[in-house]
């Protein structure tokens, strides 16, 4: 039985650039799946064939159980998308934008009115909900704009890099209403370029790049993928490096690396937080004096590392967002 | 959450008139709400024209012989019916200018998201500019009164002229909307939405007389389908001026027919492009 969203061999092609080649995904309802990966992997391209608003050059394509291809209008009625960049009408109040998307689901104005306000309420922009929506800030823009995705609560949704260019503190708020949606049963495809934000939200995990799905698992599968947990010392004085990376690597599964400019020293390792107390009394008996030091796991970032060769490039697009919320 | 309940929305059949109806009448309103909101752009859309009637008539009109005669009453009732087309027509570049910024602004990309009407986004919006270019009409006419010009005809035909130069506006405005969903940003929209204007309005018989046009931009101008609703203008204005020879070509001595079907042709060419386009449309 196929999940809720289900994807078999999608290639899209723009020009000479494959932006899709062959993707297959399968997200159970109720389940949460992150599209992980950097500018101009495809992420986009994906949501946008699935949500109907491209149509892919081969593949197959059902949401909630409906042939993309051959029904849009009826996946239309199932799906919420909320995008990149906040899709609202600047000029219109939250209130207004609110209801011109329900009548457009067909509510009654009056109905359409209705929902307006619960949702108004449930995002905490009743006391701005009589503004035009060009006064709200960044991160109340982009609650508008789920909000607007969520008019009939449909049973699956899409988010096109959800957080991109908000503040930590919106970023976190934003994450607490996708997991409360999710909590209500709701199937979420999500695309983003923040690894953290994948280890946070998503069950299962797709790494993306050049249009192909390159890895896919649990967030724990990736990393364990990647390899095990590892010591990270920061030693106070330069002179030290050369005694702890000793120390470190008669400890450890094999050589510790250097990082001179921070004297930053990490070695692989096993046996825990055991073994971090006897690094500890160690590095004490030898009269070593530490800045920090700790048992780390590894995080998505080092998985897409060791997957792609290369670290997820979010800066260009950041600068690029924060332009775009400036003007 | 629990104050959310979960709407599953009932499955009506896509399409349908009035289907159709209700969302273009949605999207019609969002974009009134929005010129509301941007005053300055309808006083712009004023500006403009009032500046034309002002230039021909005071600056050219008294160079400029229509009909053998060079009174500047004449003239300043001639040039009328071209300065409303011309209005009509210049306010289709906004159609253009706003779905370009729509699509920008990723609105395309919810809409096209939504269970709606296919052709709904384009047709609300260009029903919203019939809307403001209605209300700018309404005030050029009274300052045309005011600087003296007249109508001469019966009161149903005067409607019958404003009702053909507002077909035309409509008609251009789907031309404005393929340029502004083929273009990719609302700058360009606006300066593509426009440079076709010119030659268009000018090669006419909108400020002057084309039996006085050398032969070739004669014939344009006679066959020209904004020059077709002027003279169609004059004539249910009762605007020709007296010795007025009225050109032999088809258009010219048929012009309110002309003028229909021309509207209604390029209506439906240019919508049905324009729908087409926007069903693949992206940012």
């Amino acid at each position: 039985m196929p999940g809720a969203i289900y994807a078999e061999g999608l290639v899209k092609t723009f020009g000479d650039v494959k932006a899709l080649d062959g993707v297959d995904l399968d997200v159970p309802e109720g389940t949460v799946l992150g599209l992980l990966g950097p500018n101009g992997a495809g992420k986009t391209t994906a949501v946008r064939c699935l949500t109907t608003l491209l149509t892919p050059d081969s593949g197959r394509a059902f949401v909630a159980g409906i042939d993309v291809l051959k029904h849009p209008n009826e996946v239309r009625r199932s799906i919420g998308l909320s995008g990149q960049f906040a899709a609202v009408d600047e000029y219109l109040t939250g209130r207004e934008n609110l209801q011109m998307v329900g009548q457009l689901y067909e509510m009654r104005a009056k109905e359409a009115k209705a929902r307006a306000g619960e949702l108004l309420e449930r995002f905490h922009l009743t006391d701005a909900a009589d503004r035009p929506s060009k006064t709200y800030s960044g991160g109340m823009r982009r609650r508008l704009d789920l909000a607007a995705a969520l008019v009939v609560s449909p049973p699956v949704m899409f988010m096109d890099e959800p957080t991109t260019g908000l503040d930590p503190r919106n970023r976190q708020g934003l994450w607490e209403v996708i997991q409360e949606l999710v909590a209500g049963g709701t199937t979420l495809l999500l695309t983003t370029q923040y690894l953290e934000e994948a280890d946070h939200l998503a069950h299962d995990i797709c790494v993306v790049d050049h249009g192909r799905v390159i890895a896919r698992g649990t967030a724990d599968q990736l990393k364990a993928q990647t390899g095990g947990e590892r010591v990270e010392v920061v030693v106070h004085e330069r002179d030290h490096i050369a005694t702890a990376r000793e120390v470190l690597s008669g400890f450890g599964k094999g050589e510790a690396a250097v990082e001179r400019h921070t004297r930053k020293l990490t070695v692989p390792v096993t046996g825990g937080a055991k073994l971090l107390a006897e690094v500890i009394r160690e590095l004490d008996t030898r009269g070593i004096e530490i800045d920090d030091i700790g048992l780390r796991r590894p995080t998505l970032d080092d998985v897409f590392i060791s997957l792609t060769g290369h670290m997820a490039e979010v800066r260009e697009e950041e600068a690029e967002v924060e332009k775009e919320d400036a003007s | 959450m629990s104050a959310v309940t979960r709407t599953t929305p009932a499955p009506t059949p896509a399409g349908g008139i009035g289907k159709s109806v209700r969302d273009s009448l949605v999207i019609a309103r969002r974009n009134l709400i929005r010129m509301s909101r941007i005053p300055e752009m309808i006083l712009f859309g004023l500006i403009q024209p009032v500046m034309f009637v002002v230039l021909f008539t005071y600056v050219f009109g008294g160079s400029i012989q229509v009909g053998g005669s060079l009174s500047s009453q004449d003239y300043r009732e001639f040039l009328m019916a071209g300065i409303f087309a011309q209005t009509v027509t210049f306010a289709t570049a906004g159609a253009g200018a706003g779905i370009a910024d729509d699509m920008h602004k990723g609105l395309i990309d919810r809409f096209r998201s939504l269970p709606m009407a296919r052709g709904a986004v384009l047709t609300g919006r260009t029903v919203a500019d019939l809307v403001q270019t209605a209300l700018t009409l309404v005030v050029l006419a009274l300052v045309a009164l005011l600087i003296g010009w007249r109508a001469h005809e019966n009161f149903g035909k005067i409607l019958a002229g404003f009702g053909l130069l507002l077909l035309l506006g409509y008609a251009f405005s789907w031309i404005g909307a393929l340029i502004g969903l083929s273009v990719r940003t609302p700058e360009a929209a606006t300066s593509g939405g426009l440079i076709w204007l010119f030659p268009l309005t000018f090669i006419s018989n909108a400020f002057v007389d084309s039996n006085n046009l050398p032969t070739f931009f004669r014939h344009i101008a006679e066959w020209n389908p904004f020059s077709t609703t002027v003279q169609a203008c004059r004539e249910l204005f009762g605007n020709l001026p007296p010795g007025f020879k009225t050109p032999d070509a088809w258009p010219m001595q048929h012009p309110v027919l002309a003028s229909v079907l021309w509207s209604v042709v390029i209506l439906v060419v240019f919508r049905t492009l324009a729908v087409r386009k926007y069903r693949s449309a992206s940012a």
